[in-house]
């Protein structure tokens, strides 16, 4: 069939553009086995980089001797503090604003602290060789938990001695980092003081990990004739890196290339910049040889990226019917032994000022005070825009307990207090303008998909058998309405080191009419190769599979600030359409041209230029991309390309309905998720495939969060869940099945309406779980319990209520 | 260290080499004979990143030394392409089925899935889970790999059916 013959939607599908389901383009290379990670990159006569860590959470190192490592054959360097102070390196900037040990500067402030860096001809010889460091420590005081930290006259930060101002405000004692407040305090406390009803109740949010099935690391490569430094790495934030490796090594930034390959899984455990780069950037620079690191999974899970452990105390005000007055929230935060949170420079405490929900609270008030403890610093975003998991998890669970206060239906509270679609855009109490939304109709959708009330109907009937005798399982039906903000995000109030968080996309049209594209973002597994070229598609009417997506290489990709915090479709994915009408904007005076009419007299047919009033009169975008290159067209230069940098007006709020239906064996505390329905609302829907794809596997996520993972220390500060034996990880056998479904309210100053997904299911998913749980137990007396809701925790809850006769 | 001579079929390939008594086998495979399909995720036998077929079962070759299987016939997935370079029905089906996102853990899962048609040509999916609950993956949420080998057991039967 020729372009003349078939209809405009048959023109439109061949292009698969967006609102296909296509099929991932990544897949032919990751099937086989021909991905290319890290740790695939073999160069010649390449080094490897292992570390020395501290056995203990809070000690002085007292000595280092390195003499029996560097006697093993083929170890090639033993670095420690000592060897890089002369080059300003044994310290780092994290984040945050606050500074990180690369190696231990005369103590170890948490149980796996890079202590040496041991280089040598191959890893088995450098795992021997860092057995043979000798390191004699003196044991101190350790502090475990934040609020004990606040009170206790250990100083763990002996370096910030006497220093009262932090990068976020004044310290009120020496282990405590900052206090970040939002909100109306006093008008908060007054509407608290007037209220029908206040709930009260602490939310833990507990500590856990991203844990990627690839673990981070890294290949530092120096060429010293060309003085050029290559750094291939896990990063989720190339570019970002690149302008952090320069200024803390020196190296002018046009000599360092960095490149990030084929990324096995992020989930935010890879955009900070950890010990692991710098010690092999200096490695390399020493030896002049390629230098890789790779940290194993014990390494992974105790050192870098560790999410949430927020302790949240709230208090929730509402009218004897119901209707939401006010909230207050006061979080501890416990960030380890350096704050290396990975936030946005504004914000130490990321979003959590979104933790007024989906709901219409006219008053709120929010302080986050950040403490030094002796665990492992981190606090990323692990599949969430900056600390919006824990703002969700936080309201969700308040409203249960207003419900629970109040004997309320759930549903019905949440009904009542929602934002109306006719208040969008809404200001919230605590700052935010919340560009689009129906929630409303969201809601009812999915309480109808359910059916809701014949489930409560069910619980009421299982709750008399459970009394009668005649059952041990109870039903809980765990209920969540949430609301992210993503895409950060506008430079005027996001930065990260002084990078405005603006994103970008460059094109490049072929003269045969195919393309490239590259971007400032980096894929982990959301297929950007895919969907980016569909925006491009339908935006400039070329085939995207004639059109190849580059991310990664700072050499070739304009500059961005990466992939996280479900920024690269709000941001990027802007940047990538606001180029492509760029393009089209001179392909339309190219066709005029051709077509010997003014410009305004043709218009846009899917794939085309056509002469207004004549659609028979065109010229196709094939035929325009060759035109550009084979005719001299007066008043314009020769080539079909474009570049944009986009910085988005506001954030986007993408939301969902999540209900989850679990049954709960009340003798063993075994779970077993009966249903799970997820509604989310992502605006304009790129590739449902990939969507419904990263729904499943974000529910998967926060399953494993609220039952069963976390990073566990005992009061020693040893880290209990050190491996995939304790850490836990759902299997195939323990996951359940979703539904997935939808709603569409595109986002009114996205150039295509588009919101973000990648994370809704993680920062729903919580809630729903966490909330069936304590459903089930509702009716016997819980109002709240810490997650993980592990089997034996589970067990407490049943035996704490006095169910176990 | 001293090292031992070790001979094996890989992917119908002969290969031979030296090797200390401690290489792992995954080690062997990746760095050695390049063969970077099967990854490291764990190195504890847990997530089953590093999964290679030895003369018809699944091993993990992250805690397997390569002195085990002297002589042995393994498979990656590299091995399960067709011959004229085209994707295999597993792999085929898993980009159909969206089986994969960041593509980690998919070599593994895909020889995994590959011996348990074998052992199973007509598994429900009670039986999938199961039978891959030593591979984990942390993108998908597993639905659209059931999916995807449920729909590789189909279209093998047919082709079988068809040939017979």
């Amino acid at each position: 069939m020729n372009d003349q013959t078939m209809t405009p939607e048959e023109r439109a599908a061949n292009l698969k553009g967006l609102g296909s389901s296509r099929k991932r383009v990544e897949d032919v290379r990751f099937t086989q086995g021909k991905g290319n990670y890290v740790d695939d990159i073999k160069l010649d006569g390449m080094l490897f980089g292992a570390f020395v860590r501290s056995p203990y959470a809070h000690a002085r190192v007292v000595s280092v001797n390195k003499d029996a490592a560097m006697a093993v054959p083929g170890v090639v360097a033993v670095l420690t503090a000592e060897d890089l102070a002369p080059l300003g390196l044994h310290w780092m900037p994290t984040l945050a604003g606050d500074k990180q040990m690369v190696l231990a500067d005369g103590k170890v402030l948490f149980q796996g602290q890079e202590v040496a860096y041991v280089v040598a001809e191959n890893r088995y010889i450098a795992a021997d060789a860092a057995e043979l460091v000798e390191v004699d420590y003196e044991e101190l005081p350790v502090l475990t938990d934040p609020f004990e930290a606040l009170k206790s006259d250990v100083v763990l930060r002996e370096d910030l001695a006497g220093q009262t101002e932090g990068a976020h405000g004044p310290r009120k004692h020496h282990n405590h980092i900052f206090t970040w407040e939002q909100g109306d305090k006093d008008a908060t406390e007054a509407v608290l003081g007037e209220a029908d009803v206040v709930a009260e109740e602490m939310v833990y949010y507990h500590r856990t990990h991203p844990c990627p099935l690839e673990t981070c690391g890294c290949v530092a490569s120096m060429d010293k004739v060309t003085g050029k430094l290559t750094l291939y790495g896990t990063f989720q934030a190339p570019h970002a890196i690149r302008t952090v490796v320069s200024l803390i090594s020196g190296l002018a930034e046009h000599n360092i290339r960095v490149i990030s390959p084929d990324i096995g899984g992020g989930f935010g455990n890879k955009v900070g910049a950890y010990a692991g780069y710098v010690c092999s950037v200096v490695a390399s620079i020493v030896t002049g040889q390629p230098v890789k690191w790779v940290e194993n999974r014990m390494e992974n899970l105790m050192s870098t990226a560790f999410a949430r452990d927020y302790w949240m105390q709230g208090k929730i005000a509402a009218t004897k019917d119901g209707k939401i007055t006010g909230l207050w929230c006061h979080t501890t935060a416990d960030h380890g032994g350096f704050d290396a949170c990975a936030d946005p420079t504004k914000f130490p405490a990321g979003f959590m000022n979104i933790c007024t929900g989906s709901y219409d609270i006219p008053t709120a008030y929010l302080a986050v005070d950040g403490v030094y403890t002796n665990k492992a610093p981190g606090g990323v975003a692990y599949r969430c825009s900056f600390r919006v998991t824990e703002a969700a998890y936080f309201i969700e669970r308040m409203i249960e307990v207003l419900a629970i206060k109040l004997n309320m239906d759930a549903a019905e509270l949440r009904r009542i207090n929602f934002i109306r679609k006719d208040q969008f855009p809404y200001q919230s109490a605590l700052g935010w303008e919340y560009d689009s939304g129906d929630y409303h109709t969201a809601w009812d959708k999915a309480l109808k998909a359910v059916d809701y009330e014949g489930l409560r109907a069910e619980q009421a009937q299982r709750i008399e058998d459970f009394k009668a005798g005649k059952t041990r399982k109870l039903l809980g039906i765990g209920l969540t309405h949430f609301t992210e903000i993503v895409g950060a995000g506008p430079v005027k109030n996001c930065d990260i080191l002084g990078l405005g968080m603006f994103d970008s996309c460059e094109i490049r049209i072929h003269p045969t009419g195919s393309a490239i594209a590259r971007l400032g973002t980096i894929s982990q597994g959301q297929g950007h190769a895919t969907t980016f070229a569909q925006i491009i598609a339908s935006e400039i009417g070329l085939p995207a599979d004639d059109i190849t997506l580059e991310e990664g290489d700072t050499d070739t990709a304009p500059y961005g600030l990466g992939t996280y915090g479900s920024r690269s479709t709000p941001v990027a994915g802007a940047a990538t359409a606001m180029a492509a009408r760029k393009i089209r904007a001179k392909a339309q005076m190219i066709a005029a041209y051709l077509l010997e009419v003014h410009d305004d007299d043709v218009e846009w047919d899917v794939d085309r230029f056509s002469v207004k009033g004549a659609p028979e009169r065109f010229k196709t975008m094939k035929e325009i991309a060759f035109a550009a290159y084979n005719q001299a067209i007066p008043g314009l230069e020769p080539g079909l390309e474009a570049v944009s940098y986009y910085d988005p007006p506001n954030m986007t709020y993408p939301f969902g309905a999540y209900i989850c239906v679990m049954e709960i064996d009340v003798d063993t505390g075994e779970w077993d998720v009966r249903q799970f329905y997820a509604l989310d609302d992502c605006g304009t829907r790129i590739n449902p495939m990939i969507i419904e794809g990263q729904v499943h596997g974000g529910v998967t996520e926060a399953l494993a969060i609220a039952m069963g993972q976390e990073i566990a220390y005992d009061e020693m500060g040893n880290v209990k869940t050190g491996t995939l034996m304790d850490f836990f990880l759902p299997t195939a056998w323990e996951t359940p099945n979703y539904t997935t479904d939808h709603t569409v309210t595109p986002s009114p100053h996205h150039p295509i309406g588009a919101k973000g997904v990648g994370e809704s299911p993680n920062v729903g998913g919580v809630p729903a779980f966490s909330n069936a749980v304590h459903d089930a137990f509702r009716p016997f007396g819980l109002v709240q319990s810490h997650m993980p809701h592990d089997h034996w925790r589970i067990w407490k809850i049943a035996n704490g209520l006095g169910m176990h006769g | 260290m001293s090292k031992m001579h070790v001979k094996l079929t890989v992917n119908g390939k002969e290969v031979e080499g030296l090797a200390e008594p401690r290489t792992l086998l995954i080690h062997f495979l990746r760095e050695d004979l390049k063969i970077t399909g099967p990854h490291i995720g764990c190195e504890t036998s847990h997530c089953g990143a590093c999964t290679v077929d030895i003369d018809g079962k699944s091993v993990k070759s992250c805690t397997t030394f390569v002195a085990q299987v002297n002589g042995a016939d393994v498979t990656t997935v590299e091995g399960l392409t067709n011959d004229d370079g085209s994707l295999g029905v597993l792999q085929e089906m898993f980009r159909e089925h969206h089986g994969l996102q960041c593509g980690f853990c998919t070599p593994g899962m895909i020889t995994r899935a590959h011996r348990l048609l074998q052992e199973n040509p007509n598994p429900t999916e009670e039986e999938i889970r199961f039978g891959m609950a030593g591979n984990l993956c942390r993108c998908t949420g597993y639905q659209n790999i059931v999916k995807a080998i449920s729909a590789s057991a189909d279209m093998l039967n047919a082709q079988k059916e068809a040939a017979e």
